[in-house]
């Protein structure tokens, strides 16, 4: 071989053990774009193949779990949700946490749900989270739709009044928020399984005990009224400042703190890059440890 | 001027043996110590040379060591070697799905890989949609797709199914519409493995063509594994021999291949038995030994055959306990693979153990007629229709050209097997 020569050479790409520090190759992310909108496609379309009622399993889940809600918390526990009918004040929770943990559970095991794929073909890994949340988001705008179905439905019998503020026109920024925040947690924890598998264990009931303490089901307030030394729990939760400011921005229903809505933009931010970070370290070999 | 389009310097890779447990944290740990204080990786200095069969000492190997190459653009790249000699680990780093431990690879033109078609089909999808699905995950944009959905298709040969879910498919008609899908890649480099071992005779020989075309007449640079060393001799231009993870040759791909079937497990002409070591199996084979009867009934024990002479293939088993209807099957192929007679006992007899001890299984071969060439043996023991001991290709033999019709003319050809069969010339 000779040494000398190379020097002189251009190359298009390198394969080498380690880049540098942060290598987002976001241009490579473009290039497979089509890739990302098929992986949509095809999660969305497989998912309720061969079933009956199809894409009405998207809307059975929040709203048997939106009944439940009311049924134990409303009426038996006798939680107060103001003005607003407890039915659509937890259908509204429930429909924003659920785009959250679908896009958490789901982009949590890419690496070993896929590594058959990702240990024969290279793309841009960073794809198929992407393509999980933005196929969530699909199922969020189905099970929206339902929401404004009920909202009519309530405002026909007069159980609520329609609010509509400038508040509800950052709407889609507070889904986003809460997309971001599942895919950067999901990244990080995808990284972190394919080596250690407990993680995966935890997310399980981590998550669910995660939704007593976001504010899913009862005001905010309410927590910090009651439990006064546990105040800090729903603090310092980002989750629940989404929950909460969605539902005032749909329902009028609770408070907005700027300070915490901030505070929840910054931990997005933050988890967000940490998670592209540990994903990008991770994905150049995954392989040998999934 | 050599126009290079790919370069690997000094690839290395290691792995980690044994499973991955509570073990890993601590040797991540002690990584992560090391790497904060400036010092070098305390787990890349050990490992062993990637030999499968001996036992080892250290928890780490290496896959590949010190891999160096070049390939020129339009060049068909063979990579042979044995089962677990580094090469898929190689084809893995150079397609991206695995990092290198060391070493760099220099690339001047985008790399595809298809190191197992169908990679990414969703059994629910319709065939069409897979195609769009299959060439995306391969690095193609819908426009490319739509632009050769046709010649894709027809290529397939599955017209009739393209609108039907693919789990509706039979497995060859899956790998058909998956390899024509790569096929209709458009990479400067095209990485490729073992591919063909699907798939019907005529479709076989449409992939090796379109890899072909490929090369030749479109001039991009394919690596190509394999194990069919037909396939490799037809296609290749250049050759390298990977064992236990280094480069033993790099050069013309007929002396690779030459130099491969010679480095085998086995060497010819030095022993016609081999001996096993000695298990805790309630049965195993203990030794195989092949000989040959010349036609006086003299036994020759050289490993080199006399072409005419009779062959003998003796397996002998240890018992530690009964057995009943054992098998013992004795499979004869060429040194590139393939497989030329299957010799076994429970089609012409049965046999029982009634009691424990030793036992030997003679099978006299006397109307097997090889042509002069290196051949090897895979023997196997089974009981009812469970295999209880295998040896594959564990011994080889040469057969020496002899004048077997006695006119002085030695049959001649790259053939296996001959006849003396008799020859009548009559007048209508």
């Amino acid at each position: 071989m000779n040494k000398t020569e190379f020097s002189e050479e251009e190359w298009l790409f390198e394969i080498a053990p380690k880049d540098k520090f942060f290598s987002l190759n976001l241009k490579e992310v473009w290039r497979y774009r089509d890739l990302l909108m098929l992986f949509v496609k095809r999660d969305v379309v497989t998912v309720y193949k061969q079933t009956i009622l199809g894409p009405l399993w998207y809307l059975i889940q929040p709203l048997f779990t939106s009944v439940i809600f009311t049924i134990i918390f409303n009426n038996v526990a006798g939680i107060k949700t103001g003005e607003t009918p407890a039915f659509l004040f937890n259908l509204g929770g429930v429909m924003v946490w659920n785009y959250f943990t679908s896009c958490l559970n789901d982009t949590s095991d890419t690496f070993k749900k896929n590594a058959s794929i990702f240990g024969k073909v290279y793309f841009p890994r960073l794809i198929v989270p992407l393509s999980i949340v933005m196929s969530n988001l699909v199922k969020f705008g189905i099970q929206f739709l339902i929401f404004i179905a009920f909202y009519i439905y309530y405002f026909m019998i007069g159980k609520v009044t329609f609010q509509f503020t400038t508040a509800t026109l950052f709407f889609p920024i507070l889904v986003a928020i809460m997309g971001i925040l599942g895919l950067g947690l999901g990244m990080i924890i995808s990284s972190l399984v394919t080596k250690y598998r407990d993680l995966s264990f935890l997310v399980g009931f981590g998550v669910q005990l995660l939704m007593y303490v976001s504010a899913v089901m009862y005001p905010m307030v309410l927590l910090k009224e009651k439990l006064p030394t546990f105040g800090w729990l729903i603090e310092y939760n980002p989750l629940a400042y989404v929950i909460e400011t969605a539902r005032y921005m749909l329902l009028n229903e609770g408070s907005i703190s700027v300070s915490g809505l901030l505070y929840t933009v910054v931990v997005t931010i933050v988890v967000f890059f940490v998670g592209l970070l540990i994903f990008n370290k991770t994905e150049k070999s995954f392989i040998d440890t999934v | 001027m050599k126009d290079i389009i790919l370069k690997a310097e000094n690839i290395s890779k290691q792995y980690r043996l044994g499973t991955v447990g509570t073990g890993t944290l601590s040797h991540d740990l002690n990584r992560w110590w090391h790497a904060i204080r400036g010092k070098e990786d305390p787990y890349l200095k050990v490992g062993e040379t990637n030999d499968r069969s001996s036992k080892g000492n250290s928890d780490y190997v290496w896959a590949l060591q010190d891999i160096n190459f070049e390939v020129n653009r339009g060049e068909v790249l063979g990579i042979i070697g044995k089962n677990g000699a580094g090469k898929s680990t190689l084809l893995k780093i150079l397609s991206k799905v695995t990092a290198p431990t060391t070493g760099v690879i220099k690339s001047r033109g985008r790399i595809a890989s298809l190191l197992e078609v169908g990679t990414g089909f969703n059994p629910e999808l319709t065939g069409r949609e897979n195609i769009y699905l299959n060439g995306a995950i391969l690095g193609m944009t819908k426009k490319e797709i739509t632009s050769k959905l046709d010649e894709i298709i027809a290529f397939s040969g599955c017209e009739r199914y393209i609108d039907t879910p693919t789990k509706r498919y039979s497995s060859g008609m899956t790998v058909r519409l998956a390899f024509a899908v790569a096929a209709f890649l458009e990479p400067e480099i095209l990485v490729v493995d073992e591919v063909l071992a699907v798939g019907d005779a005529e479709f076989q020989k449409k992939a090796i063509g379109k890899m072909q075309d490929i090369s030749k007449s479109e001039g991009r640079t394919v690596l190509f594994v394999s194990h069919n060393m037909a396939a490799v001799r037809s296609l290749c231009t250049k050759g390298m021999l990977i064992e236990n993870g280094k480069t033993v040759f790099f050069g013309d791909i007929d002396e690779t291949i030459d130099l491969y079937l010679k480095s085998s497990i086995f060497s010819f002409n030095s022993n016609n038995y081999i001996e096993f070591e000695e298990k805790e199996a309630p049965i195993q084979i203990s030794k195989f030994e092949v000989s040959s009867l010349n036609l006086k009934g003299e036994r020759s024990n050289s490993s080199g055959v006399l072409m005419g002479n009779i062959l003998e293939f003796s397996i002998f088993v240890l018992a530690k306990q009964m057995y009943n209807n054992l098998k013992a099957s004795i499979i004869i192929s060429t040194a590139s693979g393939t497989r030329i007679a299957a010799i076994r006992s429970h089609e012409i007899t049965d046999f029982v153990f009634d009691s424990k001890g030793d036992f030997v299984f003679k099978a006299t071969a006397s109307d097997l007629k090889l042509m002069p060439g290196d051949y090897v043996v895979t023997i196997a023991l089974a009981e009812n229709n469970t295999t209880i001991d295998i040896k594959e290709e564990c011994l080889g033999f040469t057969v020496v050209p002899n004048d077997v019709y006695g006119t002085g003319r030695i049959p001649k050809g790259n053939l296996y097997v001959y006849s003396d069969a008799k020859w009548e010339l009559n007048q209508k």
